[in-house]
């Protein structure tokens, strides 16, 4: 996905000559192209994020349309309190690309785990938050993205396989349903929605139980209307994320249920817990945090069958 | 003491005192600069609205006041909208918000106006305009990490657009900067060192300041450090702590009022 994205962004840069591209250092091997193809529009700010924010805010105030890049916790949780008082403030065109959400940078460790970046950029009203869940929607959701006018967070993940019926959708505040089912809603976000596809073929295989799946890009602005007309429909909805419980997608659903009042049961596969240092490789981590297709499954056959026993 | 700076601490007072509220003495200590600033060193009006004029960032955000008050005395600023600073619904408040005219960027958090006003000098290079960029920093404010990427930063890509002033005036707010970090003893070394054009002037010398401002650039970022004393102009303020956050009773307003004249 990392490099879909790149590569897109060489198409928009050349449509729009007002875009620059900040990296704090990272991105060997993945912004060659650009920096080779727009040099007098690539800048490596050193390892410096807070300054990397500090003059994309000073670029997009002259009228420009600067991009950072790093890993998504270094864009996002070293520089948040410039980013809230840059970009946010003025409403400034900066997008910020955070690389690798969750697990994505395994034995990396934990410093290298973005489990809040969506629940803190969710938290600021201004803030446009993307985190697209195949290659193909990244390209779609970096034009889209772009189109605004103020600051967009992107997600993107390191890896990604893409993702049957997705077919390269994307729209901000809207919801894409790839695969129907009747008895429980699955609703992801990023690209750990191949496991939530995996969990969708477990629930029919070993439980007979029918699962939707819908992707959950657009995170701000929330898809509200899609997610009130699917939660309507279904009696348990799971939602699945690489990140932490709090402020993710599982609270943007429940926030939704609560405010619309709907009767929707809502389980949050997310990880809910600080890590315990112990590290390992990314499918061993989404295991290790119950957030892999297995736990899915069984959380959604637990919650769909509790149900079915109290009716 | 120049007319331009003496009434800018005129209003000052006068405006600390109608809203019981601090920060006095870091507004006394500026006059000289930003009094030279709306004087001329900047120019505010070229191009359309904010389109191409100069920048300036006002990166000790809690002095604001002697940045309205400047505005005021050089007729971009109305007496009316001078009496609402931080009042209800104002857009005058205790850090500056860019809602008003006159400025460019929210500051008030110590430590991001070098980033931006970098950001805001590469930014009028690659879009091909002339303006300069003027960032105002306290001398404790260089505490934080992020001035020097800043710095850097700026010195990397010889941003010769850029000045920063320091208000060398030696004090934070719980002490002296000697007793906190002591970095203000040889402030332009540091800052020579970090690939910049330094300056040692006095802060409350307008035509040194002026002078160093306008100097030839050679391809450098060029930081003025000025000497100043806080609280400058009243004497029971002069290089006093509490002056940073207390306001005026009765008595000590008329005494400050009677020796700025």
């Amino acid at each position: 996905m990392r490099n879909a994205f790149l590569d897109e962004l060489l198409t928009v840069a050349e449509q729009d000559p007002s875009v620059v591209l900040l990296t704090g250092d990272l991105g060997f091997m993945v912004l060659e192209p650009f920096a080779e193809r727009f040099p007098e529009r690539f800048y490596n700010v050193g390892v410096a994020e807070q300054n990397m924010v500090g003059v994309a805010t000073g670029l997009a105030e002259a009228g420009l349309r600067p991009f950072v890049y790093s890993i998504a916790t270094f864009a996002t949780l070293r520089p948040y309190e410039f980013i809230r008082n840059g970009p946010l403030l003025h409403n400034l065109p900066v997008r910020i690309v955070g690389v690798g959400g969750g697990f994505d940078y395994a034995h990396n460790g934990v410093t290298h785990h973005a489990l809040e970046d969506i629940a803190i950029m969710r938290a600021q009203p201004r803030m446009t938050v993307i985190a697209a869940a195949d290659p193909d929607q990244a390209r779609a959701a970096l034009h889209a993205g772009h189109a605004v006018d103020g600051p967009v967070y992107f997600r993107i993940g390191k890896g990604g396989v893409a993702l049957a019926g997705l077919d390269g959708r994307f729209e901000l505040g809207r919801l894409q349903t790839i695969s129907p089912g009747d008895d429980v809603a699955l609703i992801a976000t990023g690209p750990i929605a191949s496991e939530t596809v995996r969990a969708a073929e477990l629930l029919s295989s070993e439980h007979d139980i029918r699962a939707s799946v819908s992707i959950c890009a657009s995170l701000a602005p929330a898809p509200i209307d899609d997610l009130v007309a699917l939660l309507e429909r279904v009696p348990v909805a799971v939602t699945h994320e690489a990140a932490y419980a709090n402020g993710g997608l599982g609270s943007l659903v429940c926030e939704i249920v609560a405010e619309h009042g709907l009767q929707t049961r809502v389980v949050r596969c997310a990880v809910g817990q600080m890590p315990t240092g112990a590290t390992g490789s990314q499918r061993w981590l989404q295991q290790r945090y119950a957030i892999d297709a297995g736990a899915v499954a069984v959380a959604a056959a637990a919650a769909r069958g509790a149900l079915a026993a109290n009716a | 003491m120049s007319d331009t700076s003496q009434q800018i601490r005129r209003h000052v007072l006068e405006q600390s005192k109608r809203a019981h509220i601090g920060h006095i003495g870091s507004s006394l200590s500026i006059a000289e600069i930003v009094g030279v600033l709306v004087d001329g060193a900047l120019d505010l009006d070229r191009g359309e609205g904010r389109g191409d004029r100069d920048r300036f960032v006002l990166a000790k955000g809690h002095a604001v006041l002697a940045w309205y008050c400047a505005l005021h005395v050089a007729g971009r600023l109305s007496h009316e909208q001078l009496e609402t600073f931080a009042g209800d619904g104002t857009l005058l408040a205790g850090h500056p918000e860019h809602v008003l005219d006159d400025v460019d960027f929210c500051t008030g958090s110590l430590g991001q106006g070098l980033s931006v006003g970098t950001g805001a000098a590469l930014g009028a290079r690659i879009v091909g305009s002339d303006r300069r960029v003027v960032v105002l920093q306290s001398d404790a404010e260089c505490n934080e990490g992020s001035v020097w990427e800043a710095a850097m930063f700026a010195a990397q890509h010889g941003l010769e657009n850029l000045t920063a002033i320091i208000d060398l005036n030696g004090q934070q707010a719980l002490g002296y900067c000697k007793d906190v970090l002591d970095i203000g003893s040889n402030m332009a070394e540091r800052w020579r060192v970090f690939g910049w054009d330094a300056v040692d002037v006095d802060g409350h010398d307008a035509g040194a300041l002026r002078a160093a401002l306008d100097a030839p650039r050679d391809g450098r970022p060029r930081v003025l450090v000025a000497r100043t004393t806080f609280g400058k102009g009243v004497d029971y303020m002069q290089s006093q702590i509490r002056w940073h956050y207390m306001p005026m009773d009765d008595d000590e307003y008329a005494s400050a009022l009677e020796q700025v004249g």
